[in-house]
């Protein structure tokens, strides 16, 4: 008999019982009819019982038996108390549910290697400040030639790669009218072979695409695009893409598993490097630099050399002509060297400390459930007391004891776990959604693999011996006498259970007290004066490929504004808080260069009054204005660069390190308001005329810009197709390249913060839910076990507030130590939470009050309906009930 | 020997009775090894069941129902191959260990 059937033997326990008691007796009639009496057969086969027994655990698997029963044990426990097991359920599945989903966002956006070979040596060079602030400024992008130096110094060391940015770009495909939006990523042509790579379709870029700028119009589909966009049609390669105004050639497909190297965006085109616009350029730096180190190759000598070449070509191209301090950071830049496995991005940056942030609020979450639970079977060892103590009296060990409520537990979690499963598989894609904004889509791979299965075992282990082994061990430790008795030591339980509730308290206070800083930070930034009117303004990025004279722009604007619904219209080079930047230093009166850097924007006449932007001082732009000639600055662009002189009709210069410095008069000063981030502080800031001339004062073409159109009311989207149109249709080769609003854009800058606050509220919700129904379940039991105790008080003549404090009084001490300690884990942990918030200090009262009066409320609502049942002992059926 | 010696000799018993009656219950077994020992060994029938369900978990004999002469069902054993060698082991066990105690009691 083999353990197969063995095992299956545990399931089939009654039959096999049957058939032994059968050949049992049947070895009784048989010495019947050998003649021997009945009495006298059955004495001398002993015990059938115990006969029985013997056989039976001969052939099964013993361990597999016991676990069998106890889940049926398990089981018939959990039944008898629907309505606890339920909540317990619920609660553990939404806790589990929700750590399995922040594991698979940080999963996918922090951890998984990229799918290449040799992850594990992927590093990518960034840059630092030559002398480490309080915030490391760290800077990922390089200039190309720059970009090559280094290439050729670390052969033999390691391959560098150069990756840009993945942009959504305009492409074209020639057999198809409608322009479409892409997402582009200039890559090293070596970096498909270096990465391990095979295409699906034709073929990849080589080292061989490396060599000449401009000369290598190719382009590869990524797996992912080819399936959605041309449904994995063959036929693509060989059909060619116009992007701005090259036209590319579809030479191959990439593997199926690769999107890219930066998590949170899925690369659609690749082209080589050599094709963009910058790849000359010295003083542009539009790429990262990655590198795969050789094996064995040590990286403190390799990042050295790399900050030399570096720092060598900064100096080389700085010259002599710059300010000896700027001059002196960039030859001191430092140069590291950081691990890549899962590639690089801005939104690991940008969200890798909100989500961890988010991890600890779920795991506390989790601890006030596994808290709860733990009550919940701490309770319920009361019924399971007797039960205990009757096997410890036949026999049973410690361990088969603590087996069987470790069985009850798991089976908790098993349940909870399927019902977390279906949450976490739901709502990873909702906070994925949740962070897309419309011209960024955040898309990450959440595809199940074994890590994520891996985990949630894990997770249910962990959980199971959280919250079970603690009432295992209490449990398993019953003295049969007492138990049989029927009394029991309750004085250990409760203390037990409300120093469950303490913990649980002081969790549920870091949850909310975080939660409440969280959901600070984003109305501070949603509330944020901007200085100018944002509702309404419907922006237009426009771009003319050969250029046009401003006055064909200011043209195009007119016509504009004749169309129905438009108040006014203005032209700006890009819109305010698109993170667009141009800055320079300034030069006062002939002074020297400003070490500070001043930032500018050229806006036409008229839009000042189109953003609503108040002028505090001077006159708007004419329509002959110039730049280099007028400018009109903000309050803080005085403050800094002119001390207390007086503005209007000053000099300055933008100092330009390639040429002559451009003199500008101001003629108008203006409030101040935000010009990249909501999140940083006013920056100095000139507005200059559109109109842009060069030495000679010919005016120059413009071939970008962004019509700025104040709607009169209503939804200024709606307008947003007809005016494009309008656009397009005025003949004079202007081209609308992106629509939105001015309100979307604000919006796109908060996105994170508005997650965090949401999701922050929604675990601060839990939270309280969570413990307030833990201790609704604490006060409750304690109230059923001092019956007997509340009922002869009664009787001896205590009345309301005497009842009260018997049933709370511990319980409120219990949730005041909780707060205490919730309160110092709260303010220690303010340290690390600082970098996401804005405009709220964790020592701020107020923040520190919401915590304090929505525990206070959660207590007072849990504890009445207790309260209640204590006042309304009525002593003498306590007492008869003896 | 005593009867409560009989346990490690249980094996070898109902081993070497399977193999010359060919097939048996367990009544029958008992019965044979009582007859066959001229009443000097009786097999503590509660020890027996027990020691069957082992022997035929570890495949040395196998179990099937069938009808006895009076048309009674039973369970009926016999010897498998591997019980067959399993027996050749036990003899020649205790044969050595017969030798052995014989050894030690004519030891002068």
């Amino acid at each position: 008999m083999s353990i197969w059937t063995r095992m299956r033997n545990v399931f089939q326990g009654e039959r096999l019982r049957q058939e032994i008691e059968e050949e049992l007796e049947s070895h009784v009639a048989e010495a019947v009819e050998h003649g021997r009496s009945e009495v006298e057969a059955r004495r001398a086969l002993g015990n059938t019982l115990r006969r029985r027994e013997d056989s039976y655990s001969l052939r099964v698997t013993g361990w597999l038996d016991a676990l069998r029963e106890d889940v049926v044990f398990g089981w018939r426990q959990l039944k008898r108390n629907k309505v606890t097991s339920a909540a317990a359920v619920l609660s553990l599945a939404l806790a589990m549910g929700a750590c399995v989903s922040a594991f698979r966002l940080m999963d996918a956006l922090l951890w998984r290697p990229l799918p290449v070979a040799h992850p594990d040596r992927l590093y990518a060079l960034e840059r630092g400040p030559s002398t480490p602030t309080s915030k490391p400024l760290v800077f990922g992008q390089w200039a190309y030639p720059n970009f090559e130096l280094m290439r050729e110094a670390a052969k033999g060391k390691a391959e560098l790669l150069a990756v840009s940015n993945t942009e959504r770009t305009d492409v074209t495909y020639v057999t198809d009218e409608e322009t479409e939006k892409a997402y582009v990523q200039y890559v090293s042509g070596s970096m498909f072979d270096v990465f391990g790579l095979r295409p699906a379709q034709g073929r990849l870029f080589t080292a061989q695409d490396d060599r000449t700028p401009g000369a290598h119009p190719y382009a590869v589909l990524s797996y992912d695009y080819w399936k959605r966009r041309f449904g994995r049609d063959p036929k693509v390669v060989g059909k060619t893409v116009r992007l701005g105004e090259r036209i590319f050639e579809i030479v191959g497909v990439g593997p199926e598993t690769f999107t890219g190297t930066e998590p949170g965006t899925v690369t659609e085109i690749f082209l080589p490097t050599m094709m963009n616009r910058w790849v000359t350029r010295k003083d542009a730096s539009w790429h990262r630099t990655l590198a795969i180190v050789n094996p064995g190759e040590p990286i403190e000598p390799l990042r050295a050399k790399m900050e030399a070449v570096s720092r060598r070509f900064e100096r080389e191209r700085l010259g002599g002509a710059v300010p000896k301090q700027m001059y002196e950071s960039a030859a001191t830049e430092r140069v590291l060297i950081e691990p890549a496995t899962s590639g690089a991005s801005t939104m690991q940056q940008d969200y890798r400390n909100a989500l961890m942030w988010l991890a600890v609020l779920v795991a506390l979450v989790l601890l006030i459930a596994c808290a709860n639970v733990a009550n919940l079977m701490t309770a319920l060892a009361t019924s399971r007391a007797r039960e205990m103590a009757l096997r410890v009296a036949i026999g049973a060990g410690r361990w088969r004891l603590i087996q069987m409520v470790l069985v009850e537990s798991a089976m908790l979690a098993v349940l909870a776990a399927i019902g977390g499963a279906v949450f976490g598989w739901w709502s990873a894609p909702l906070v994925t959604r949740m962070i897309s904004t419309p011209d960024y889509p955040a898309r990450l791979i959440l595809s199940p693999d074994w890590r994520v299965f891996g985990f949630g075992v894990a997770l249910v282990v962990a959980v199971v011996l959280l919250f079970g082994l603690l009432p295992a061990l209490r449990a398993s430790a019953v003295r049969p006498v007492s138990a049989l008795k029927g009394g029991e030591d309750t004085h250990t339980r409760r203390r037990a259970l409300h120093g469950l509730i303490a913990v649980q308290v002081a969790f549920c206070f870091v949850v909310v007290f975080v939660a409440g800083l969280l959901v600070g930070t984003f109305r501070k930034l949603e509330t944020r004066p901007l200085g100018f009117d944002a509702s309404g303004l419907l922006l237009l990025e426009t771009v003319s490929p050969h250029g046009q004279q401003p006055e064909t722009w200011a043209q195009v604007g007119e016509s504009l504004r004749a169309m129905p619904g438009v108040e006014r219209v203005a032209e700006s080079g890009w819109p305010l808080l698109s993170t667009g930047d141009w800055n320079g230093s300034i030069s006062v009166n002939g002074g020297p260069a400003s070490t500070d850097w001043g930032h500018f924007l050229t806006v036409s006449p008229g839009w000042l009054e189109t953003m609503r932007l108040p002028l505090l001082a001077g006159r708007d732009f004419r329509q002959s204005d110039t730049f280099p000639g007028a400018a009109i600055v903000n309050e803080t662009f005085v403050k800094q660069f002119l001390g207390g002189k007086e503005p209007l009709g000053a000099y300055f210069e933008k100092v330009n390190y390639l040429g002559p410095g451009q003199k500008c008069q101001i003629v108008g000063v203006v409030a101040d308001a935000p010009y990249r981030w909501l999140r940083e502080p006013i920056l100095p800031v000139a507005f200059v005329p559109y109109r842009e001339v060069d030495e000679k004062a010919v005016v120059q073409p413009e071939s970008s810009g962004t019509f700025l159109v104040r709607m009169k009311d209503g939804d200024p989207q709606a307008m947003g197709a007809e005016l494009r149109r309008k656009i397009s249709h005025a003949g004079a080769g202007l081209r609308v390249s992106n629509v939105q609003t001015q309100q979307e854009l604000l919006d796109a800058q908060i996105v994170r913060e508005r997650l965090l606050a949401m999701l922050g509220f929604f675990f601060a919700t839990v939270a309280v839910l969570l413990a307030g129904i833990g201790l609704y379940g604490v006060l409750n039991y304690t109230v059923l076990q001092r019956q007997k105790e509340i009922g002869i008080r009664i009787a001896l003549g205590a009345r309301g507030a005497k009842v009260m404090r018997l049933v709370a009084a511990e319980v409120v001490r219990m949730v005041t130590i909780g707060s205490i300690a919730g309160i110092v884990l709260g303010l220690g942990t303010a340290r690390y939470v600082q970098s996401l918030l804005y405009g709220v200090k964790a020592s701020d009262a107020a923040m520190l009050g919401i915590p304090v009066a929505t525990i206070a409320i959660a207590v007072a609502l849990a504890a009445v309906p207790a309260v209640r049942r204590a006042l309304r002992v009525d002593p003498v059926e306590m007492l008869r009930a003896e | 020997m005593a009867k409560n010696d009989l346990q490690g000799t249980l094996d070898l018993l109902v081993l070497k009775t399977l193999s010359q009656v060919g097939e048996m219950h367990g009544y029958g077994i008992v019965a044979h090894i009582q007859r066959a020992s001229d009443d000097l060994l009786r097999v503590e029938e509660g020890s027996l069941y027990p020691a069957l369900h082992r022997m035929e978990q570890r495949g040395w004999i196998a179990a099937d129902w069938a009808l006895t002469e009076t048309n009674r069902k039973a369970k009926y054993y016999k010897l498998t191959a591997a019980g067959r060698k399993r027996l050749q082991e036990e003899e020649k066990n205790f044969e050595h260990l017969v030798k052995g105690v014989r050894a030690i009691l004519r030891y002068a």
